[in-house]
């Protein structure tokens, strides 16, 4: 897992060095130009004049002590603008999974009891929609749907404003109404996916013995589909959420830019706009942390269902 | 796609009998005629309806079919249906030439690791595990942001960042395959590595790493839309993606000037994923109840 974010951060160097132009370049342009002698001077200053691997070294000991730079937009530390905006797609992106893997279970093991019925078609459809459809263009419709037309969900943002007293929950329900379509967005490209995998797997645990043997003892058919089945069809589903992280974080980008969501997309999409590049990396190494956060904690499920593997 | 020499050896079927089981599913056969009718529409409806994507003709926001304009203008006045003709070309492009990136990054690692395994295969399957890991959108965004959005840079960000599926493909069918007795016949008979590698093995794992690329081809498609959608795109020419993401901040306003190139990439990856689907059937009966 360390690894993982050593390397990311060594391709952030590596990109940052083979680009068109530096640091000193784009402090140069918001100062609208300098000679060379002050180039030179800012070079020095910034550790340009190093030879690479001591520049290399520099980023990676700087990133490690949690020094992202400075964001030229804004004018902050990096990490502090990131630690703000952290939370919020933490809870939008492990809210959605959260979300597809219950809907998709519950819908795979439904179509698993009638494999060629109409929950079956339903589930193919939708997997076809949630590769087929950008997830953004499906967030407009959401909001043309839900927000515009029939307004029940607000446009954009995380809260209302105008609430400002209020105990716990009055909080609690603002934050969950503007989640609801973000959620409901993320949550219906991975979905499809999950409960197909799940009708398959459930298919094949279904004809195991062991399945036969707790019918063969009497057991009601709830116990025998929950208890027997679904817990030893669970892992490759499981696996596959694991492994669909990635794809669940650069989701959210895009979604989150879609609902105005106050998470790490739309940072990012005001740092291209604004083309403030060490927010864009620092953003990287986030979200990089965010999937290998979400792929430890599928080891630990994993781990739960099945006694047998060790991590 | 396949060599007639190669029919003899185990898993491959022949050239004919995958044409019949593709056309036989016309599920396949109408997401082709769907696609080929896109790609003709982009490369030459320019000619039949010659209005220029970038030319502002009439009002900003004109909703479709009013005053002849059939899918509307968009904020600056220019005809949406003429950006969809000519965005079609380029996304096609992009997403196609994309997916060989891919493909070819992939199939490299994948094939290197799978036949060498050792060391060889552990550097290269840890690399492999780590683009799975990386968010793959974002790291795309930096490369864009980094490099100028050009179409050129655009298609190798896409590329660069969505080869490990077919890595892990390419693997699995050379760690099967090259210890299959034509293969070690072959060796026998004294062939080198890279001939094994690319004239035994690879024609044999060809199958499944061509319905992967079909699929990454739709990918790449949406893909382009996304980072168009963030403002990635390349600014002189006119693609789906760029549409969207120049009218974006008008949604609320002009949803169609949105909603009309996002139904044009919808209907667009659904047909190639009928496709891929349809490879898939064709190539490996077995593969059939994924």
């Amino acid at each position: 897992m360390l690894l993982v974010l050593l390397v990311v951060v060594i391709l952030n160097f590596l990109m940052l060095h083979l680009a068109p132009g530096d640091i000193a370049d784009t402090i140069a342009q918001t100062m609208g130009g300098a000679d060379e002698q002050d180039m030179a001077e800012l070079r020095k200053q910034y550790g340009l004049d190093q030879p690479f691997f001591i520049q290399l070294f520099n980023y990676v000991v700087r990133v490690a002590l949690l020094d992202f730079g400075q964001s030229h937009f804004y004018n902050l530390p990096v990490f502090d603008l990131i630690m703000e905006r952290f939370p919020a797609t933490l809870l939008l992106v492990f809210s959605a999974q959260i979300l597809s893997l219950f809907v998709g279970i519950l819908l795979g093991v439904y179509a698993a009891q009638n494999p060629n019925g109409l929950s079956s078609l339903f589930v193919n459809m939708f997997s076809l929609f949630g590769y087929a459809a950008p997830v953004f263009w499906t967030g407009i419709l959401l909001l043309i749907a839900f927000s515009l037309h029939i307004p029940i969900f607000p446009v954009s943002g995380m809260r209302d404003i105008t609430i400002e007293s209020g105990n716990f929950f009055v909080h609690f329900f603002d934050v969950l109404k503007h989640l609801f379509l973000p959620m409901i967005t993320l949550a219906s490209i991975f979905f499809a996916y999950y409960s197909r995998l799940c009708r398959a797997s459930m298919l094949e645990v279904l004809g195991a013995d062991f399945v036969r043997t707790a019918k063969a003892k009497g057991l009601s058919k709830k116990d025998v589909l929950l208890k027997h089945a679904l817990k030893n069809s669970l892992s490759p589903v499981i696996t596959f959420a694991g492994l669909s992280f990635s794809a669940v974080v650069s989701g959210a980008i895009l979604v989150e830019t879609v609902y105005s969501w106050p998470g790490l997309g739309t940072l990012a999409f005001n740092s291209i706009i604004s083309r403030d590049t060490p927010v864009l990396l620092g953003i990287l190494i986030f979200s990089t942390l965010m999937v290998t956060m979400g792929n430890l904690l599928t080891d630990l499920t994993l781990k739960a269902l099945d006694p047998r593997i060790k991590i | 796609m396949l060599e007639n020499e190669e029919i003899e050896e185990p898993t491959i079927k022949p050239v004919k009998e995958i044409f019949l089981t593709f056309f036989k599913s016309y599920s396949a056969v109408t997401g082709l005629i769907i696609l080929i009718g896109i790609a003709v529409m982009g490369f030459i409806g320019p000619l039949f309806y010659p209005t220029d994507p970038f030319d502002m003709v009439w009002m900003p926001f004109s909703p479709p079919g009013t005053d002849g304009f059939l899918l509307g203008t968009d904020y600056l006045g220019r005809d949406i249906l003429s950006q969809i003709i000519n965005g079609a070309r380029v996304s096609i492009a992009i997403g196609f030439s994309a997916a060989l990136v891919s493909c070819f990054i992939g199939v490299g690692i994948g094939s290197f690791a799978g036949f060498y395994g050792g060391w060889v295969e552990e550097t290269l399957m840890r690399l492999t595990e780590f683009f799975q890991v990386l968010p793959t959108l974002l790291f795309a965004m930096v490369i864009v942001a980094l490099f100028g959005s050009s179409v050129l840079s655009i298609t190798l960000a896409i590329g660069a960042v969505s080869w490990a599926s077919v890595a892990r493909i390419t693997r699995s069918e050379f760690l099967r395959i090259k210890e299959l007795d034509f293969v070690l016949a072959s060796r026998a008979s004294g062939s080198n590595n890279l001939a094994l590698i690319f004239r035994v093995i690879l024609p044999n794992a060809a199958a499944p790493i061509i319905v992967q690329s079909a699929l990454l081809v739709g990918a790449a498609i949406t893909f382009e839309a996304g980072l168009a959608f963030l403002g990635l795109s390349d600014p002189n020419v006119i693609s789906w993606g760029q549409v969207i993401g120049s009218n974006r901040i008008y949604i609320l306003d002009a949803t169609y000037t949105v909603t009309i190139p996002g139904i044009a990439i919808f209907i667009t990856v659904l047909a190639i994923s009928l496709v891929g689907d349809g490879l898939n059937d064709a190539l490996n009966p077995k593969l059939r109840s994924r």
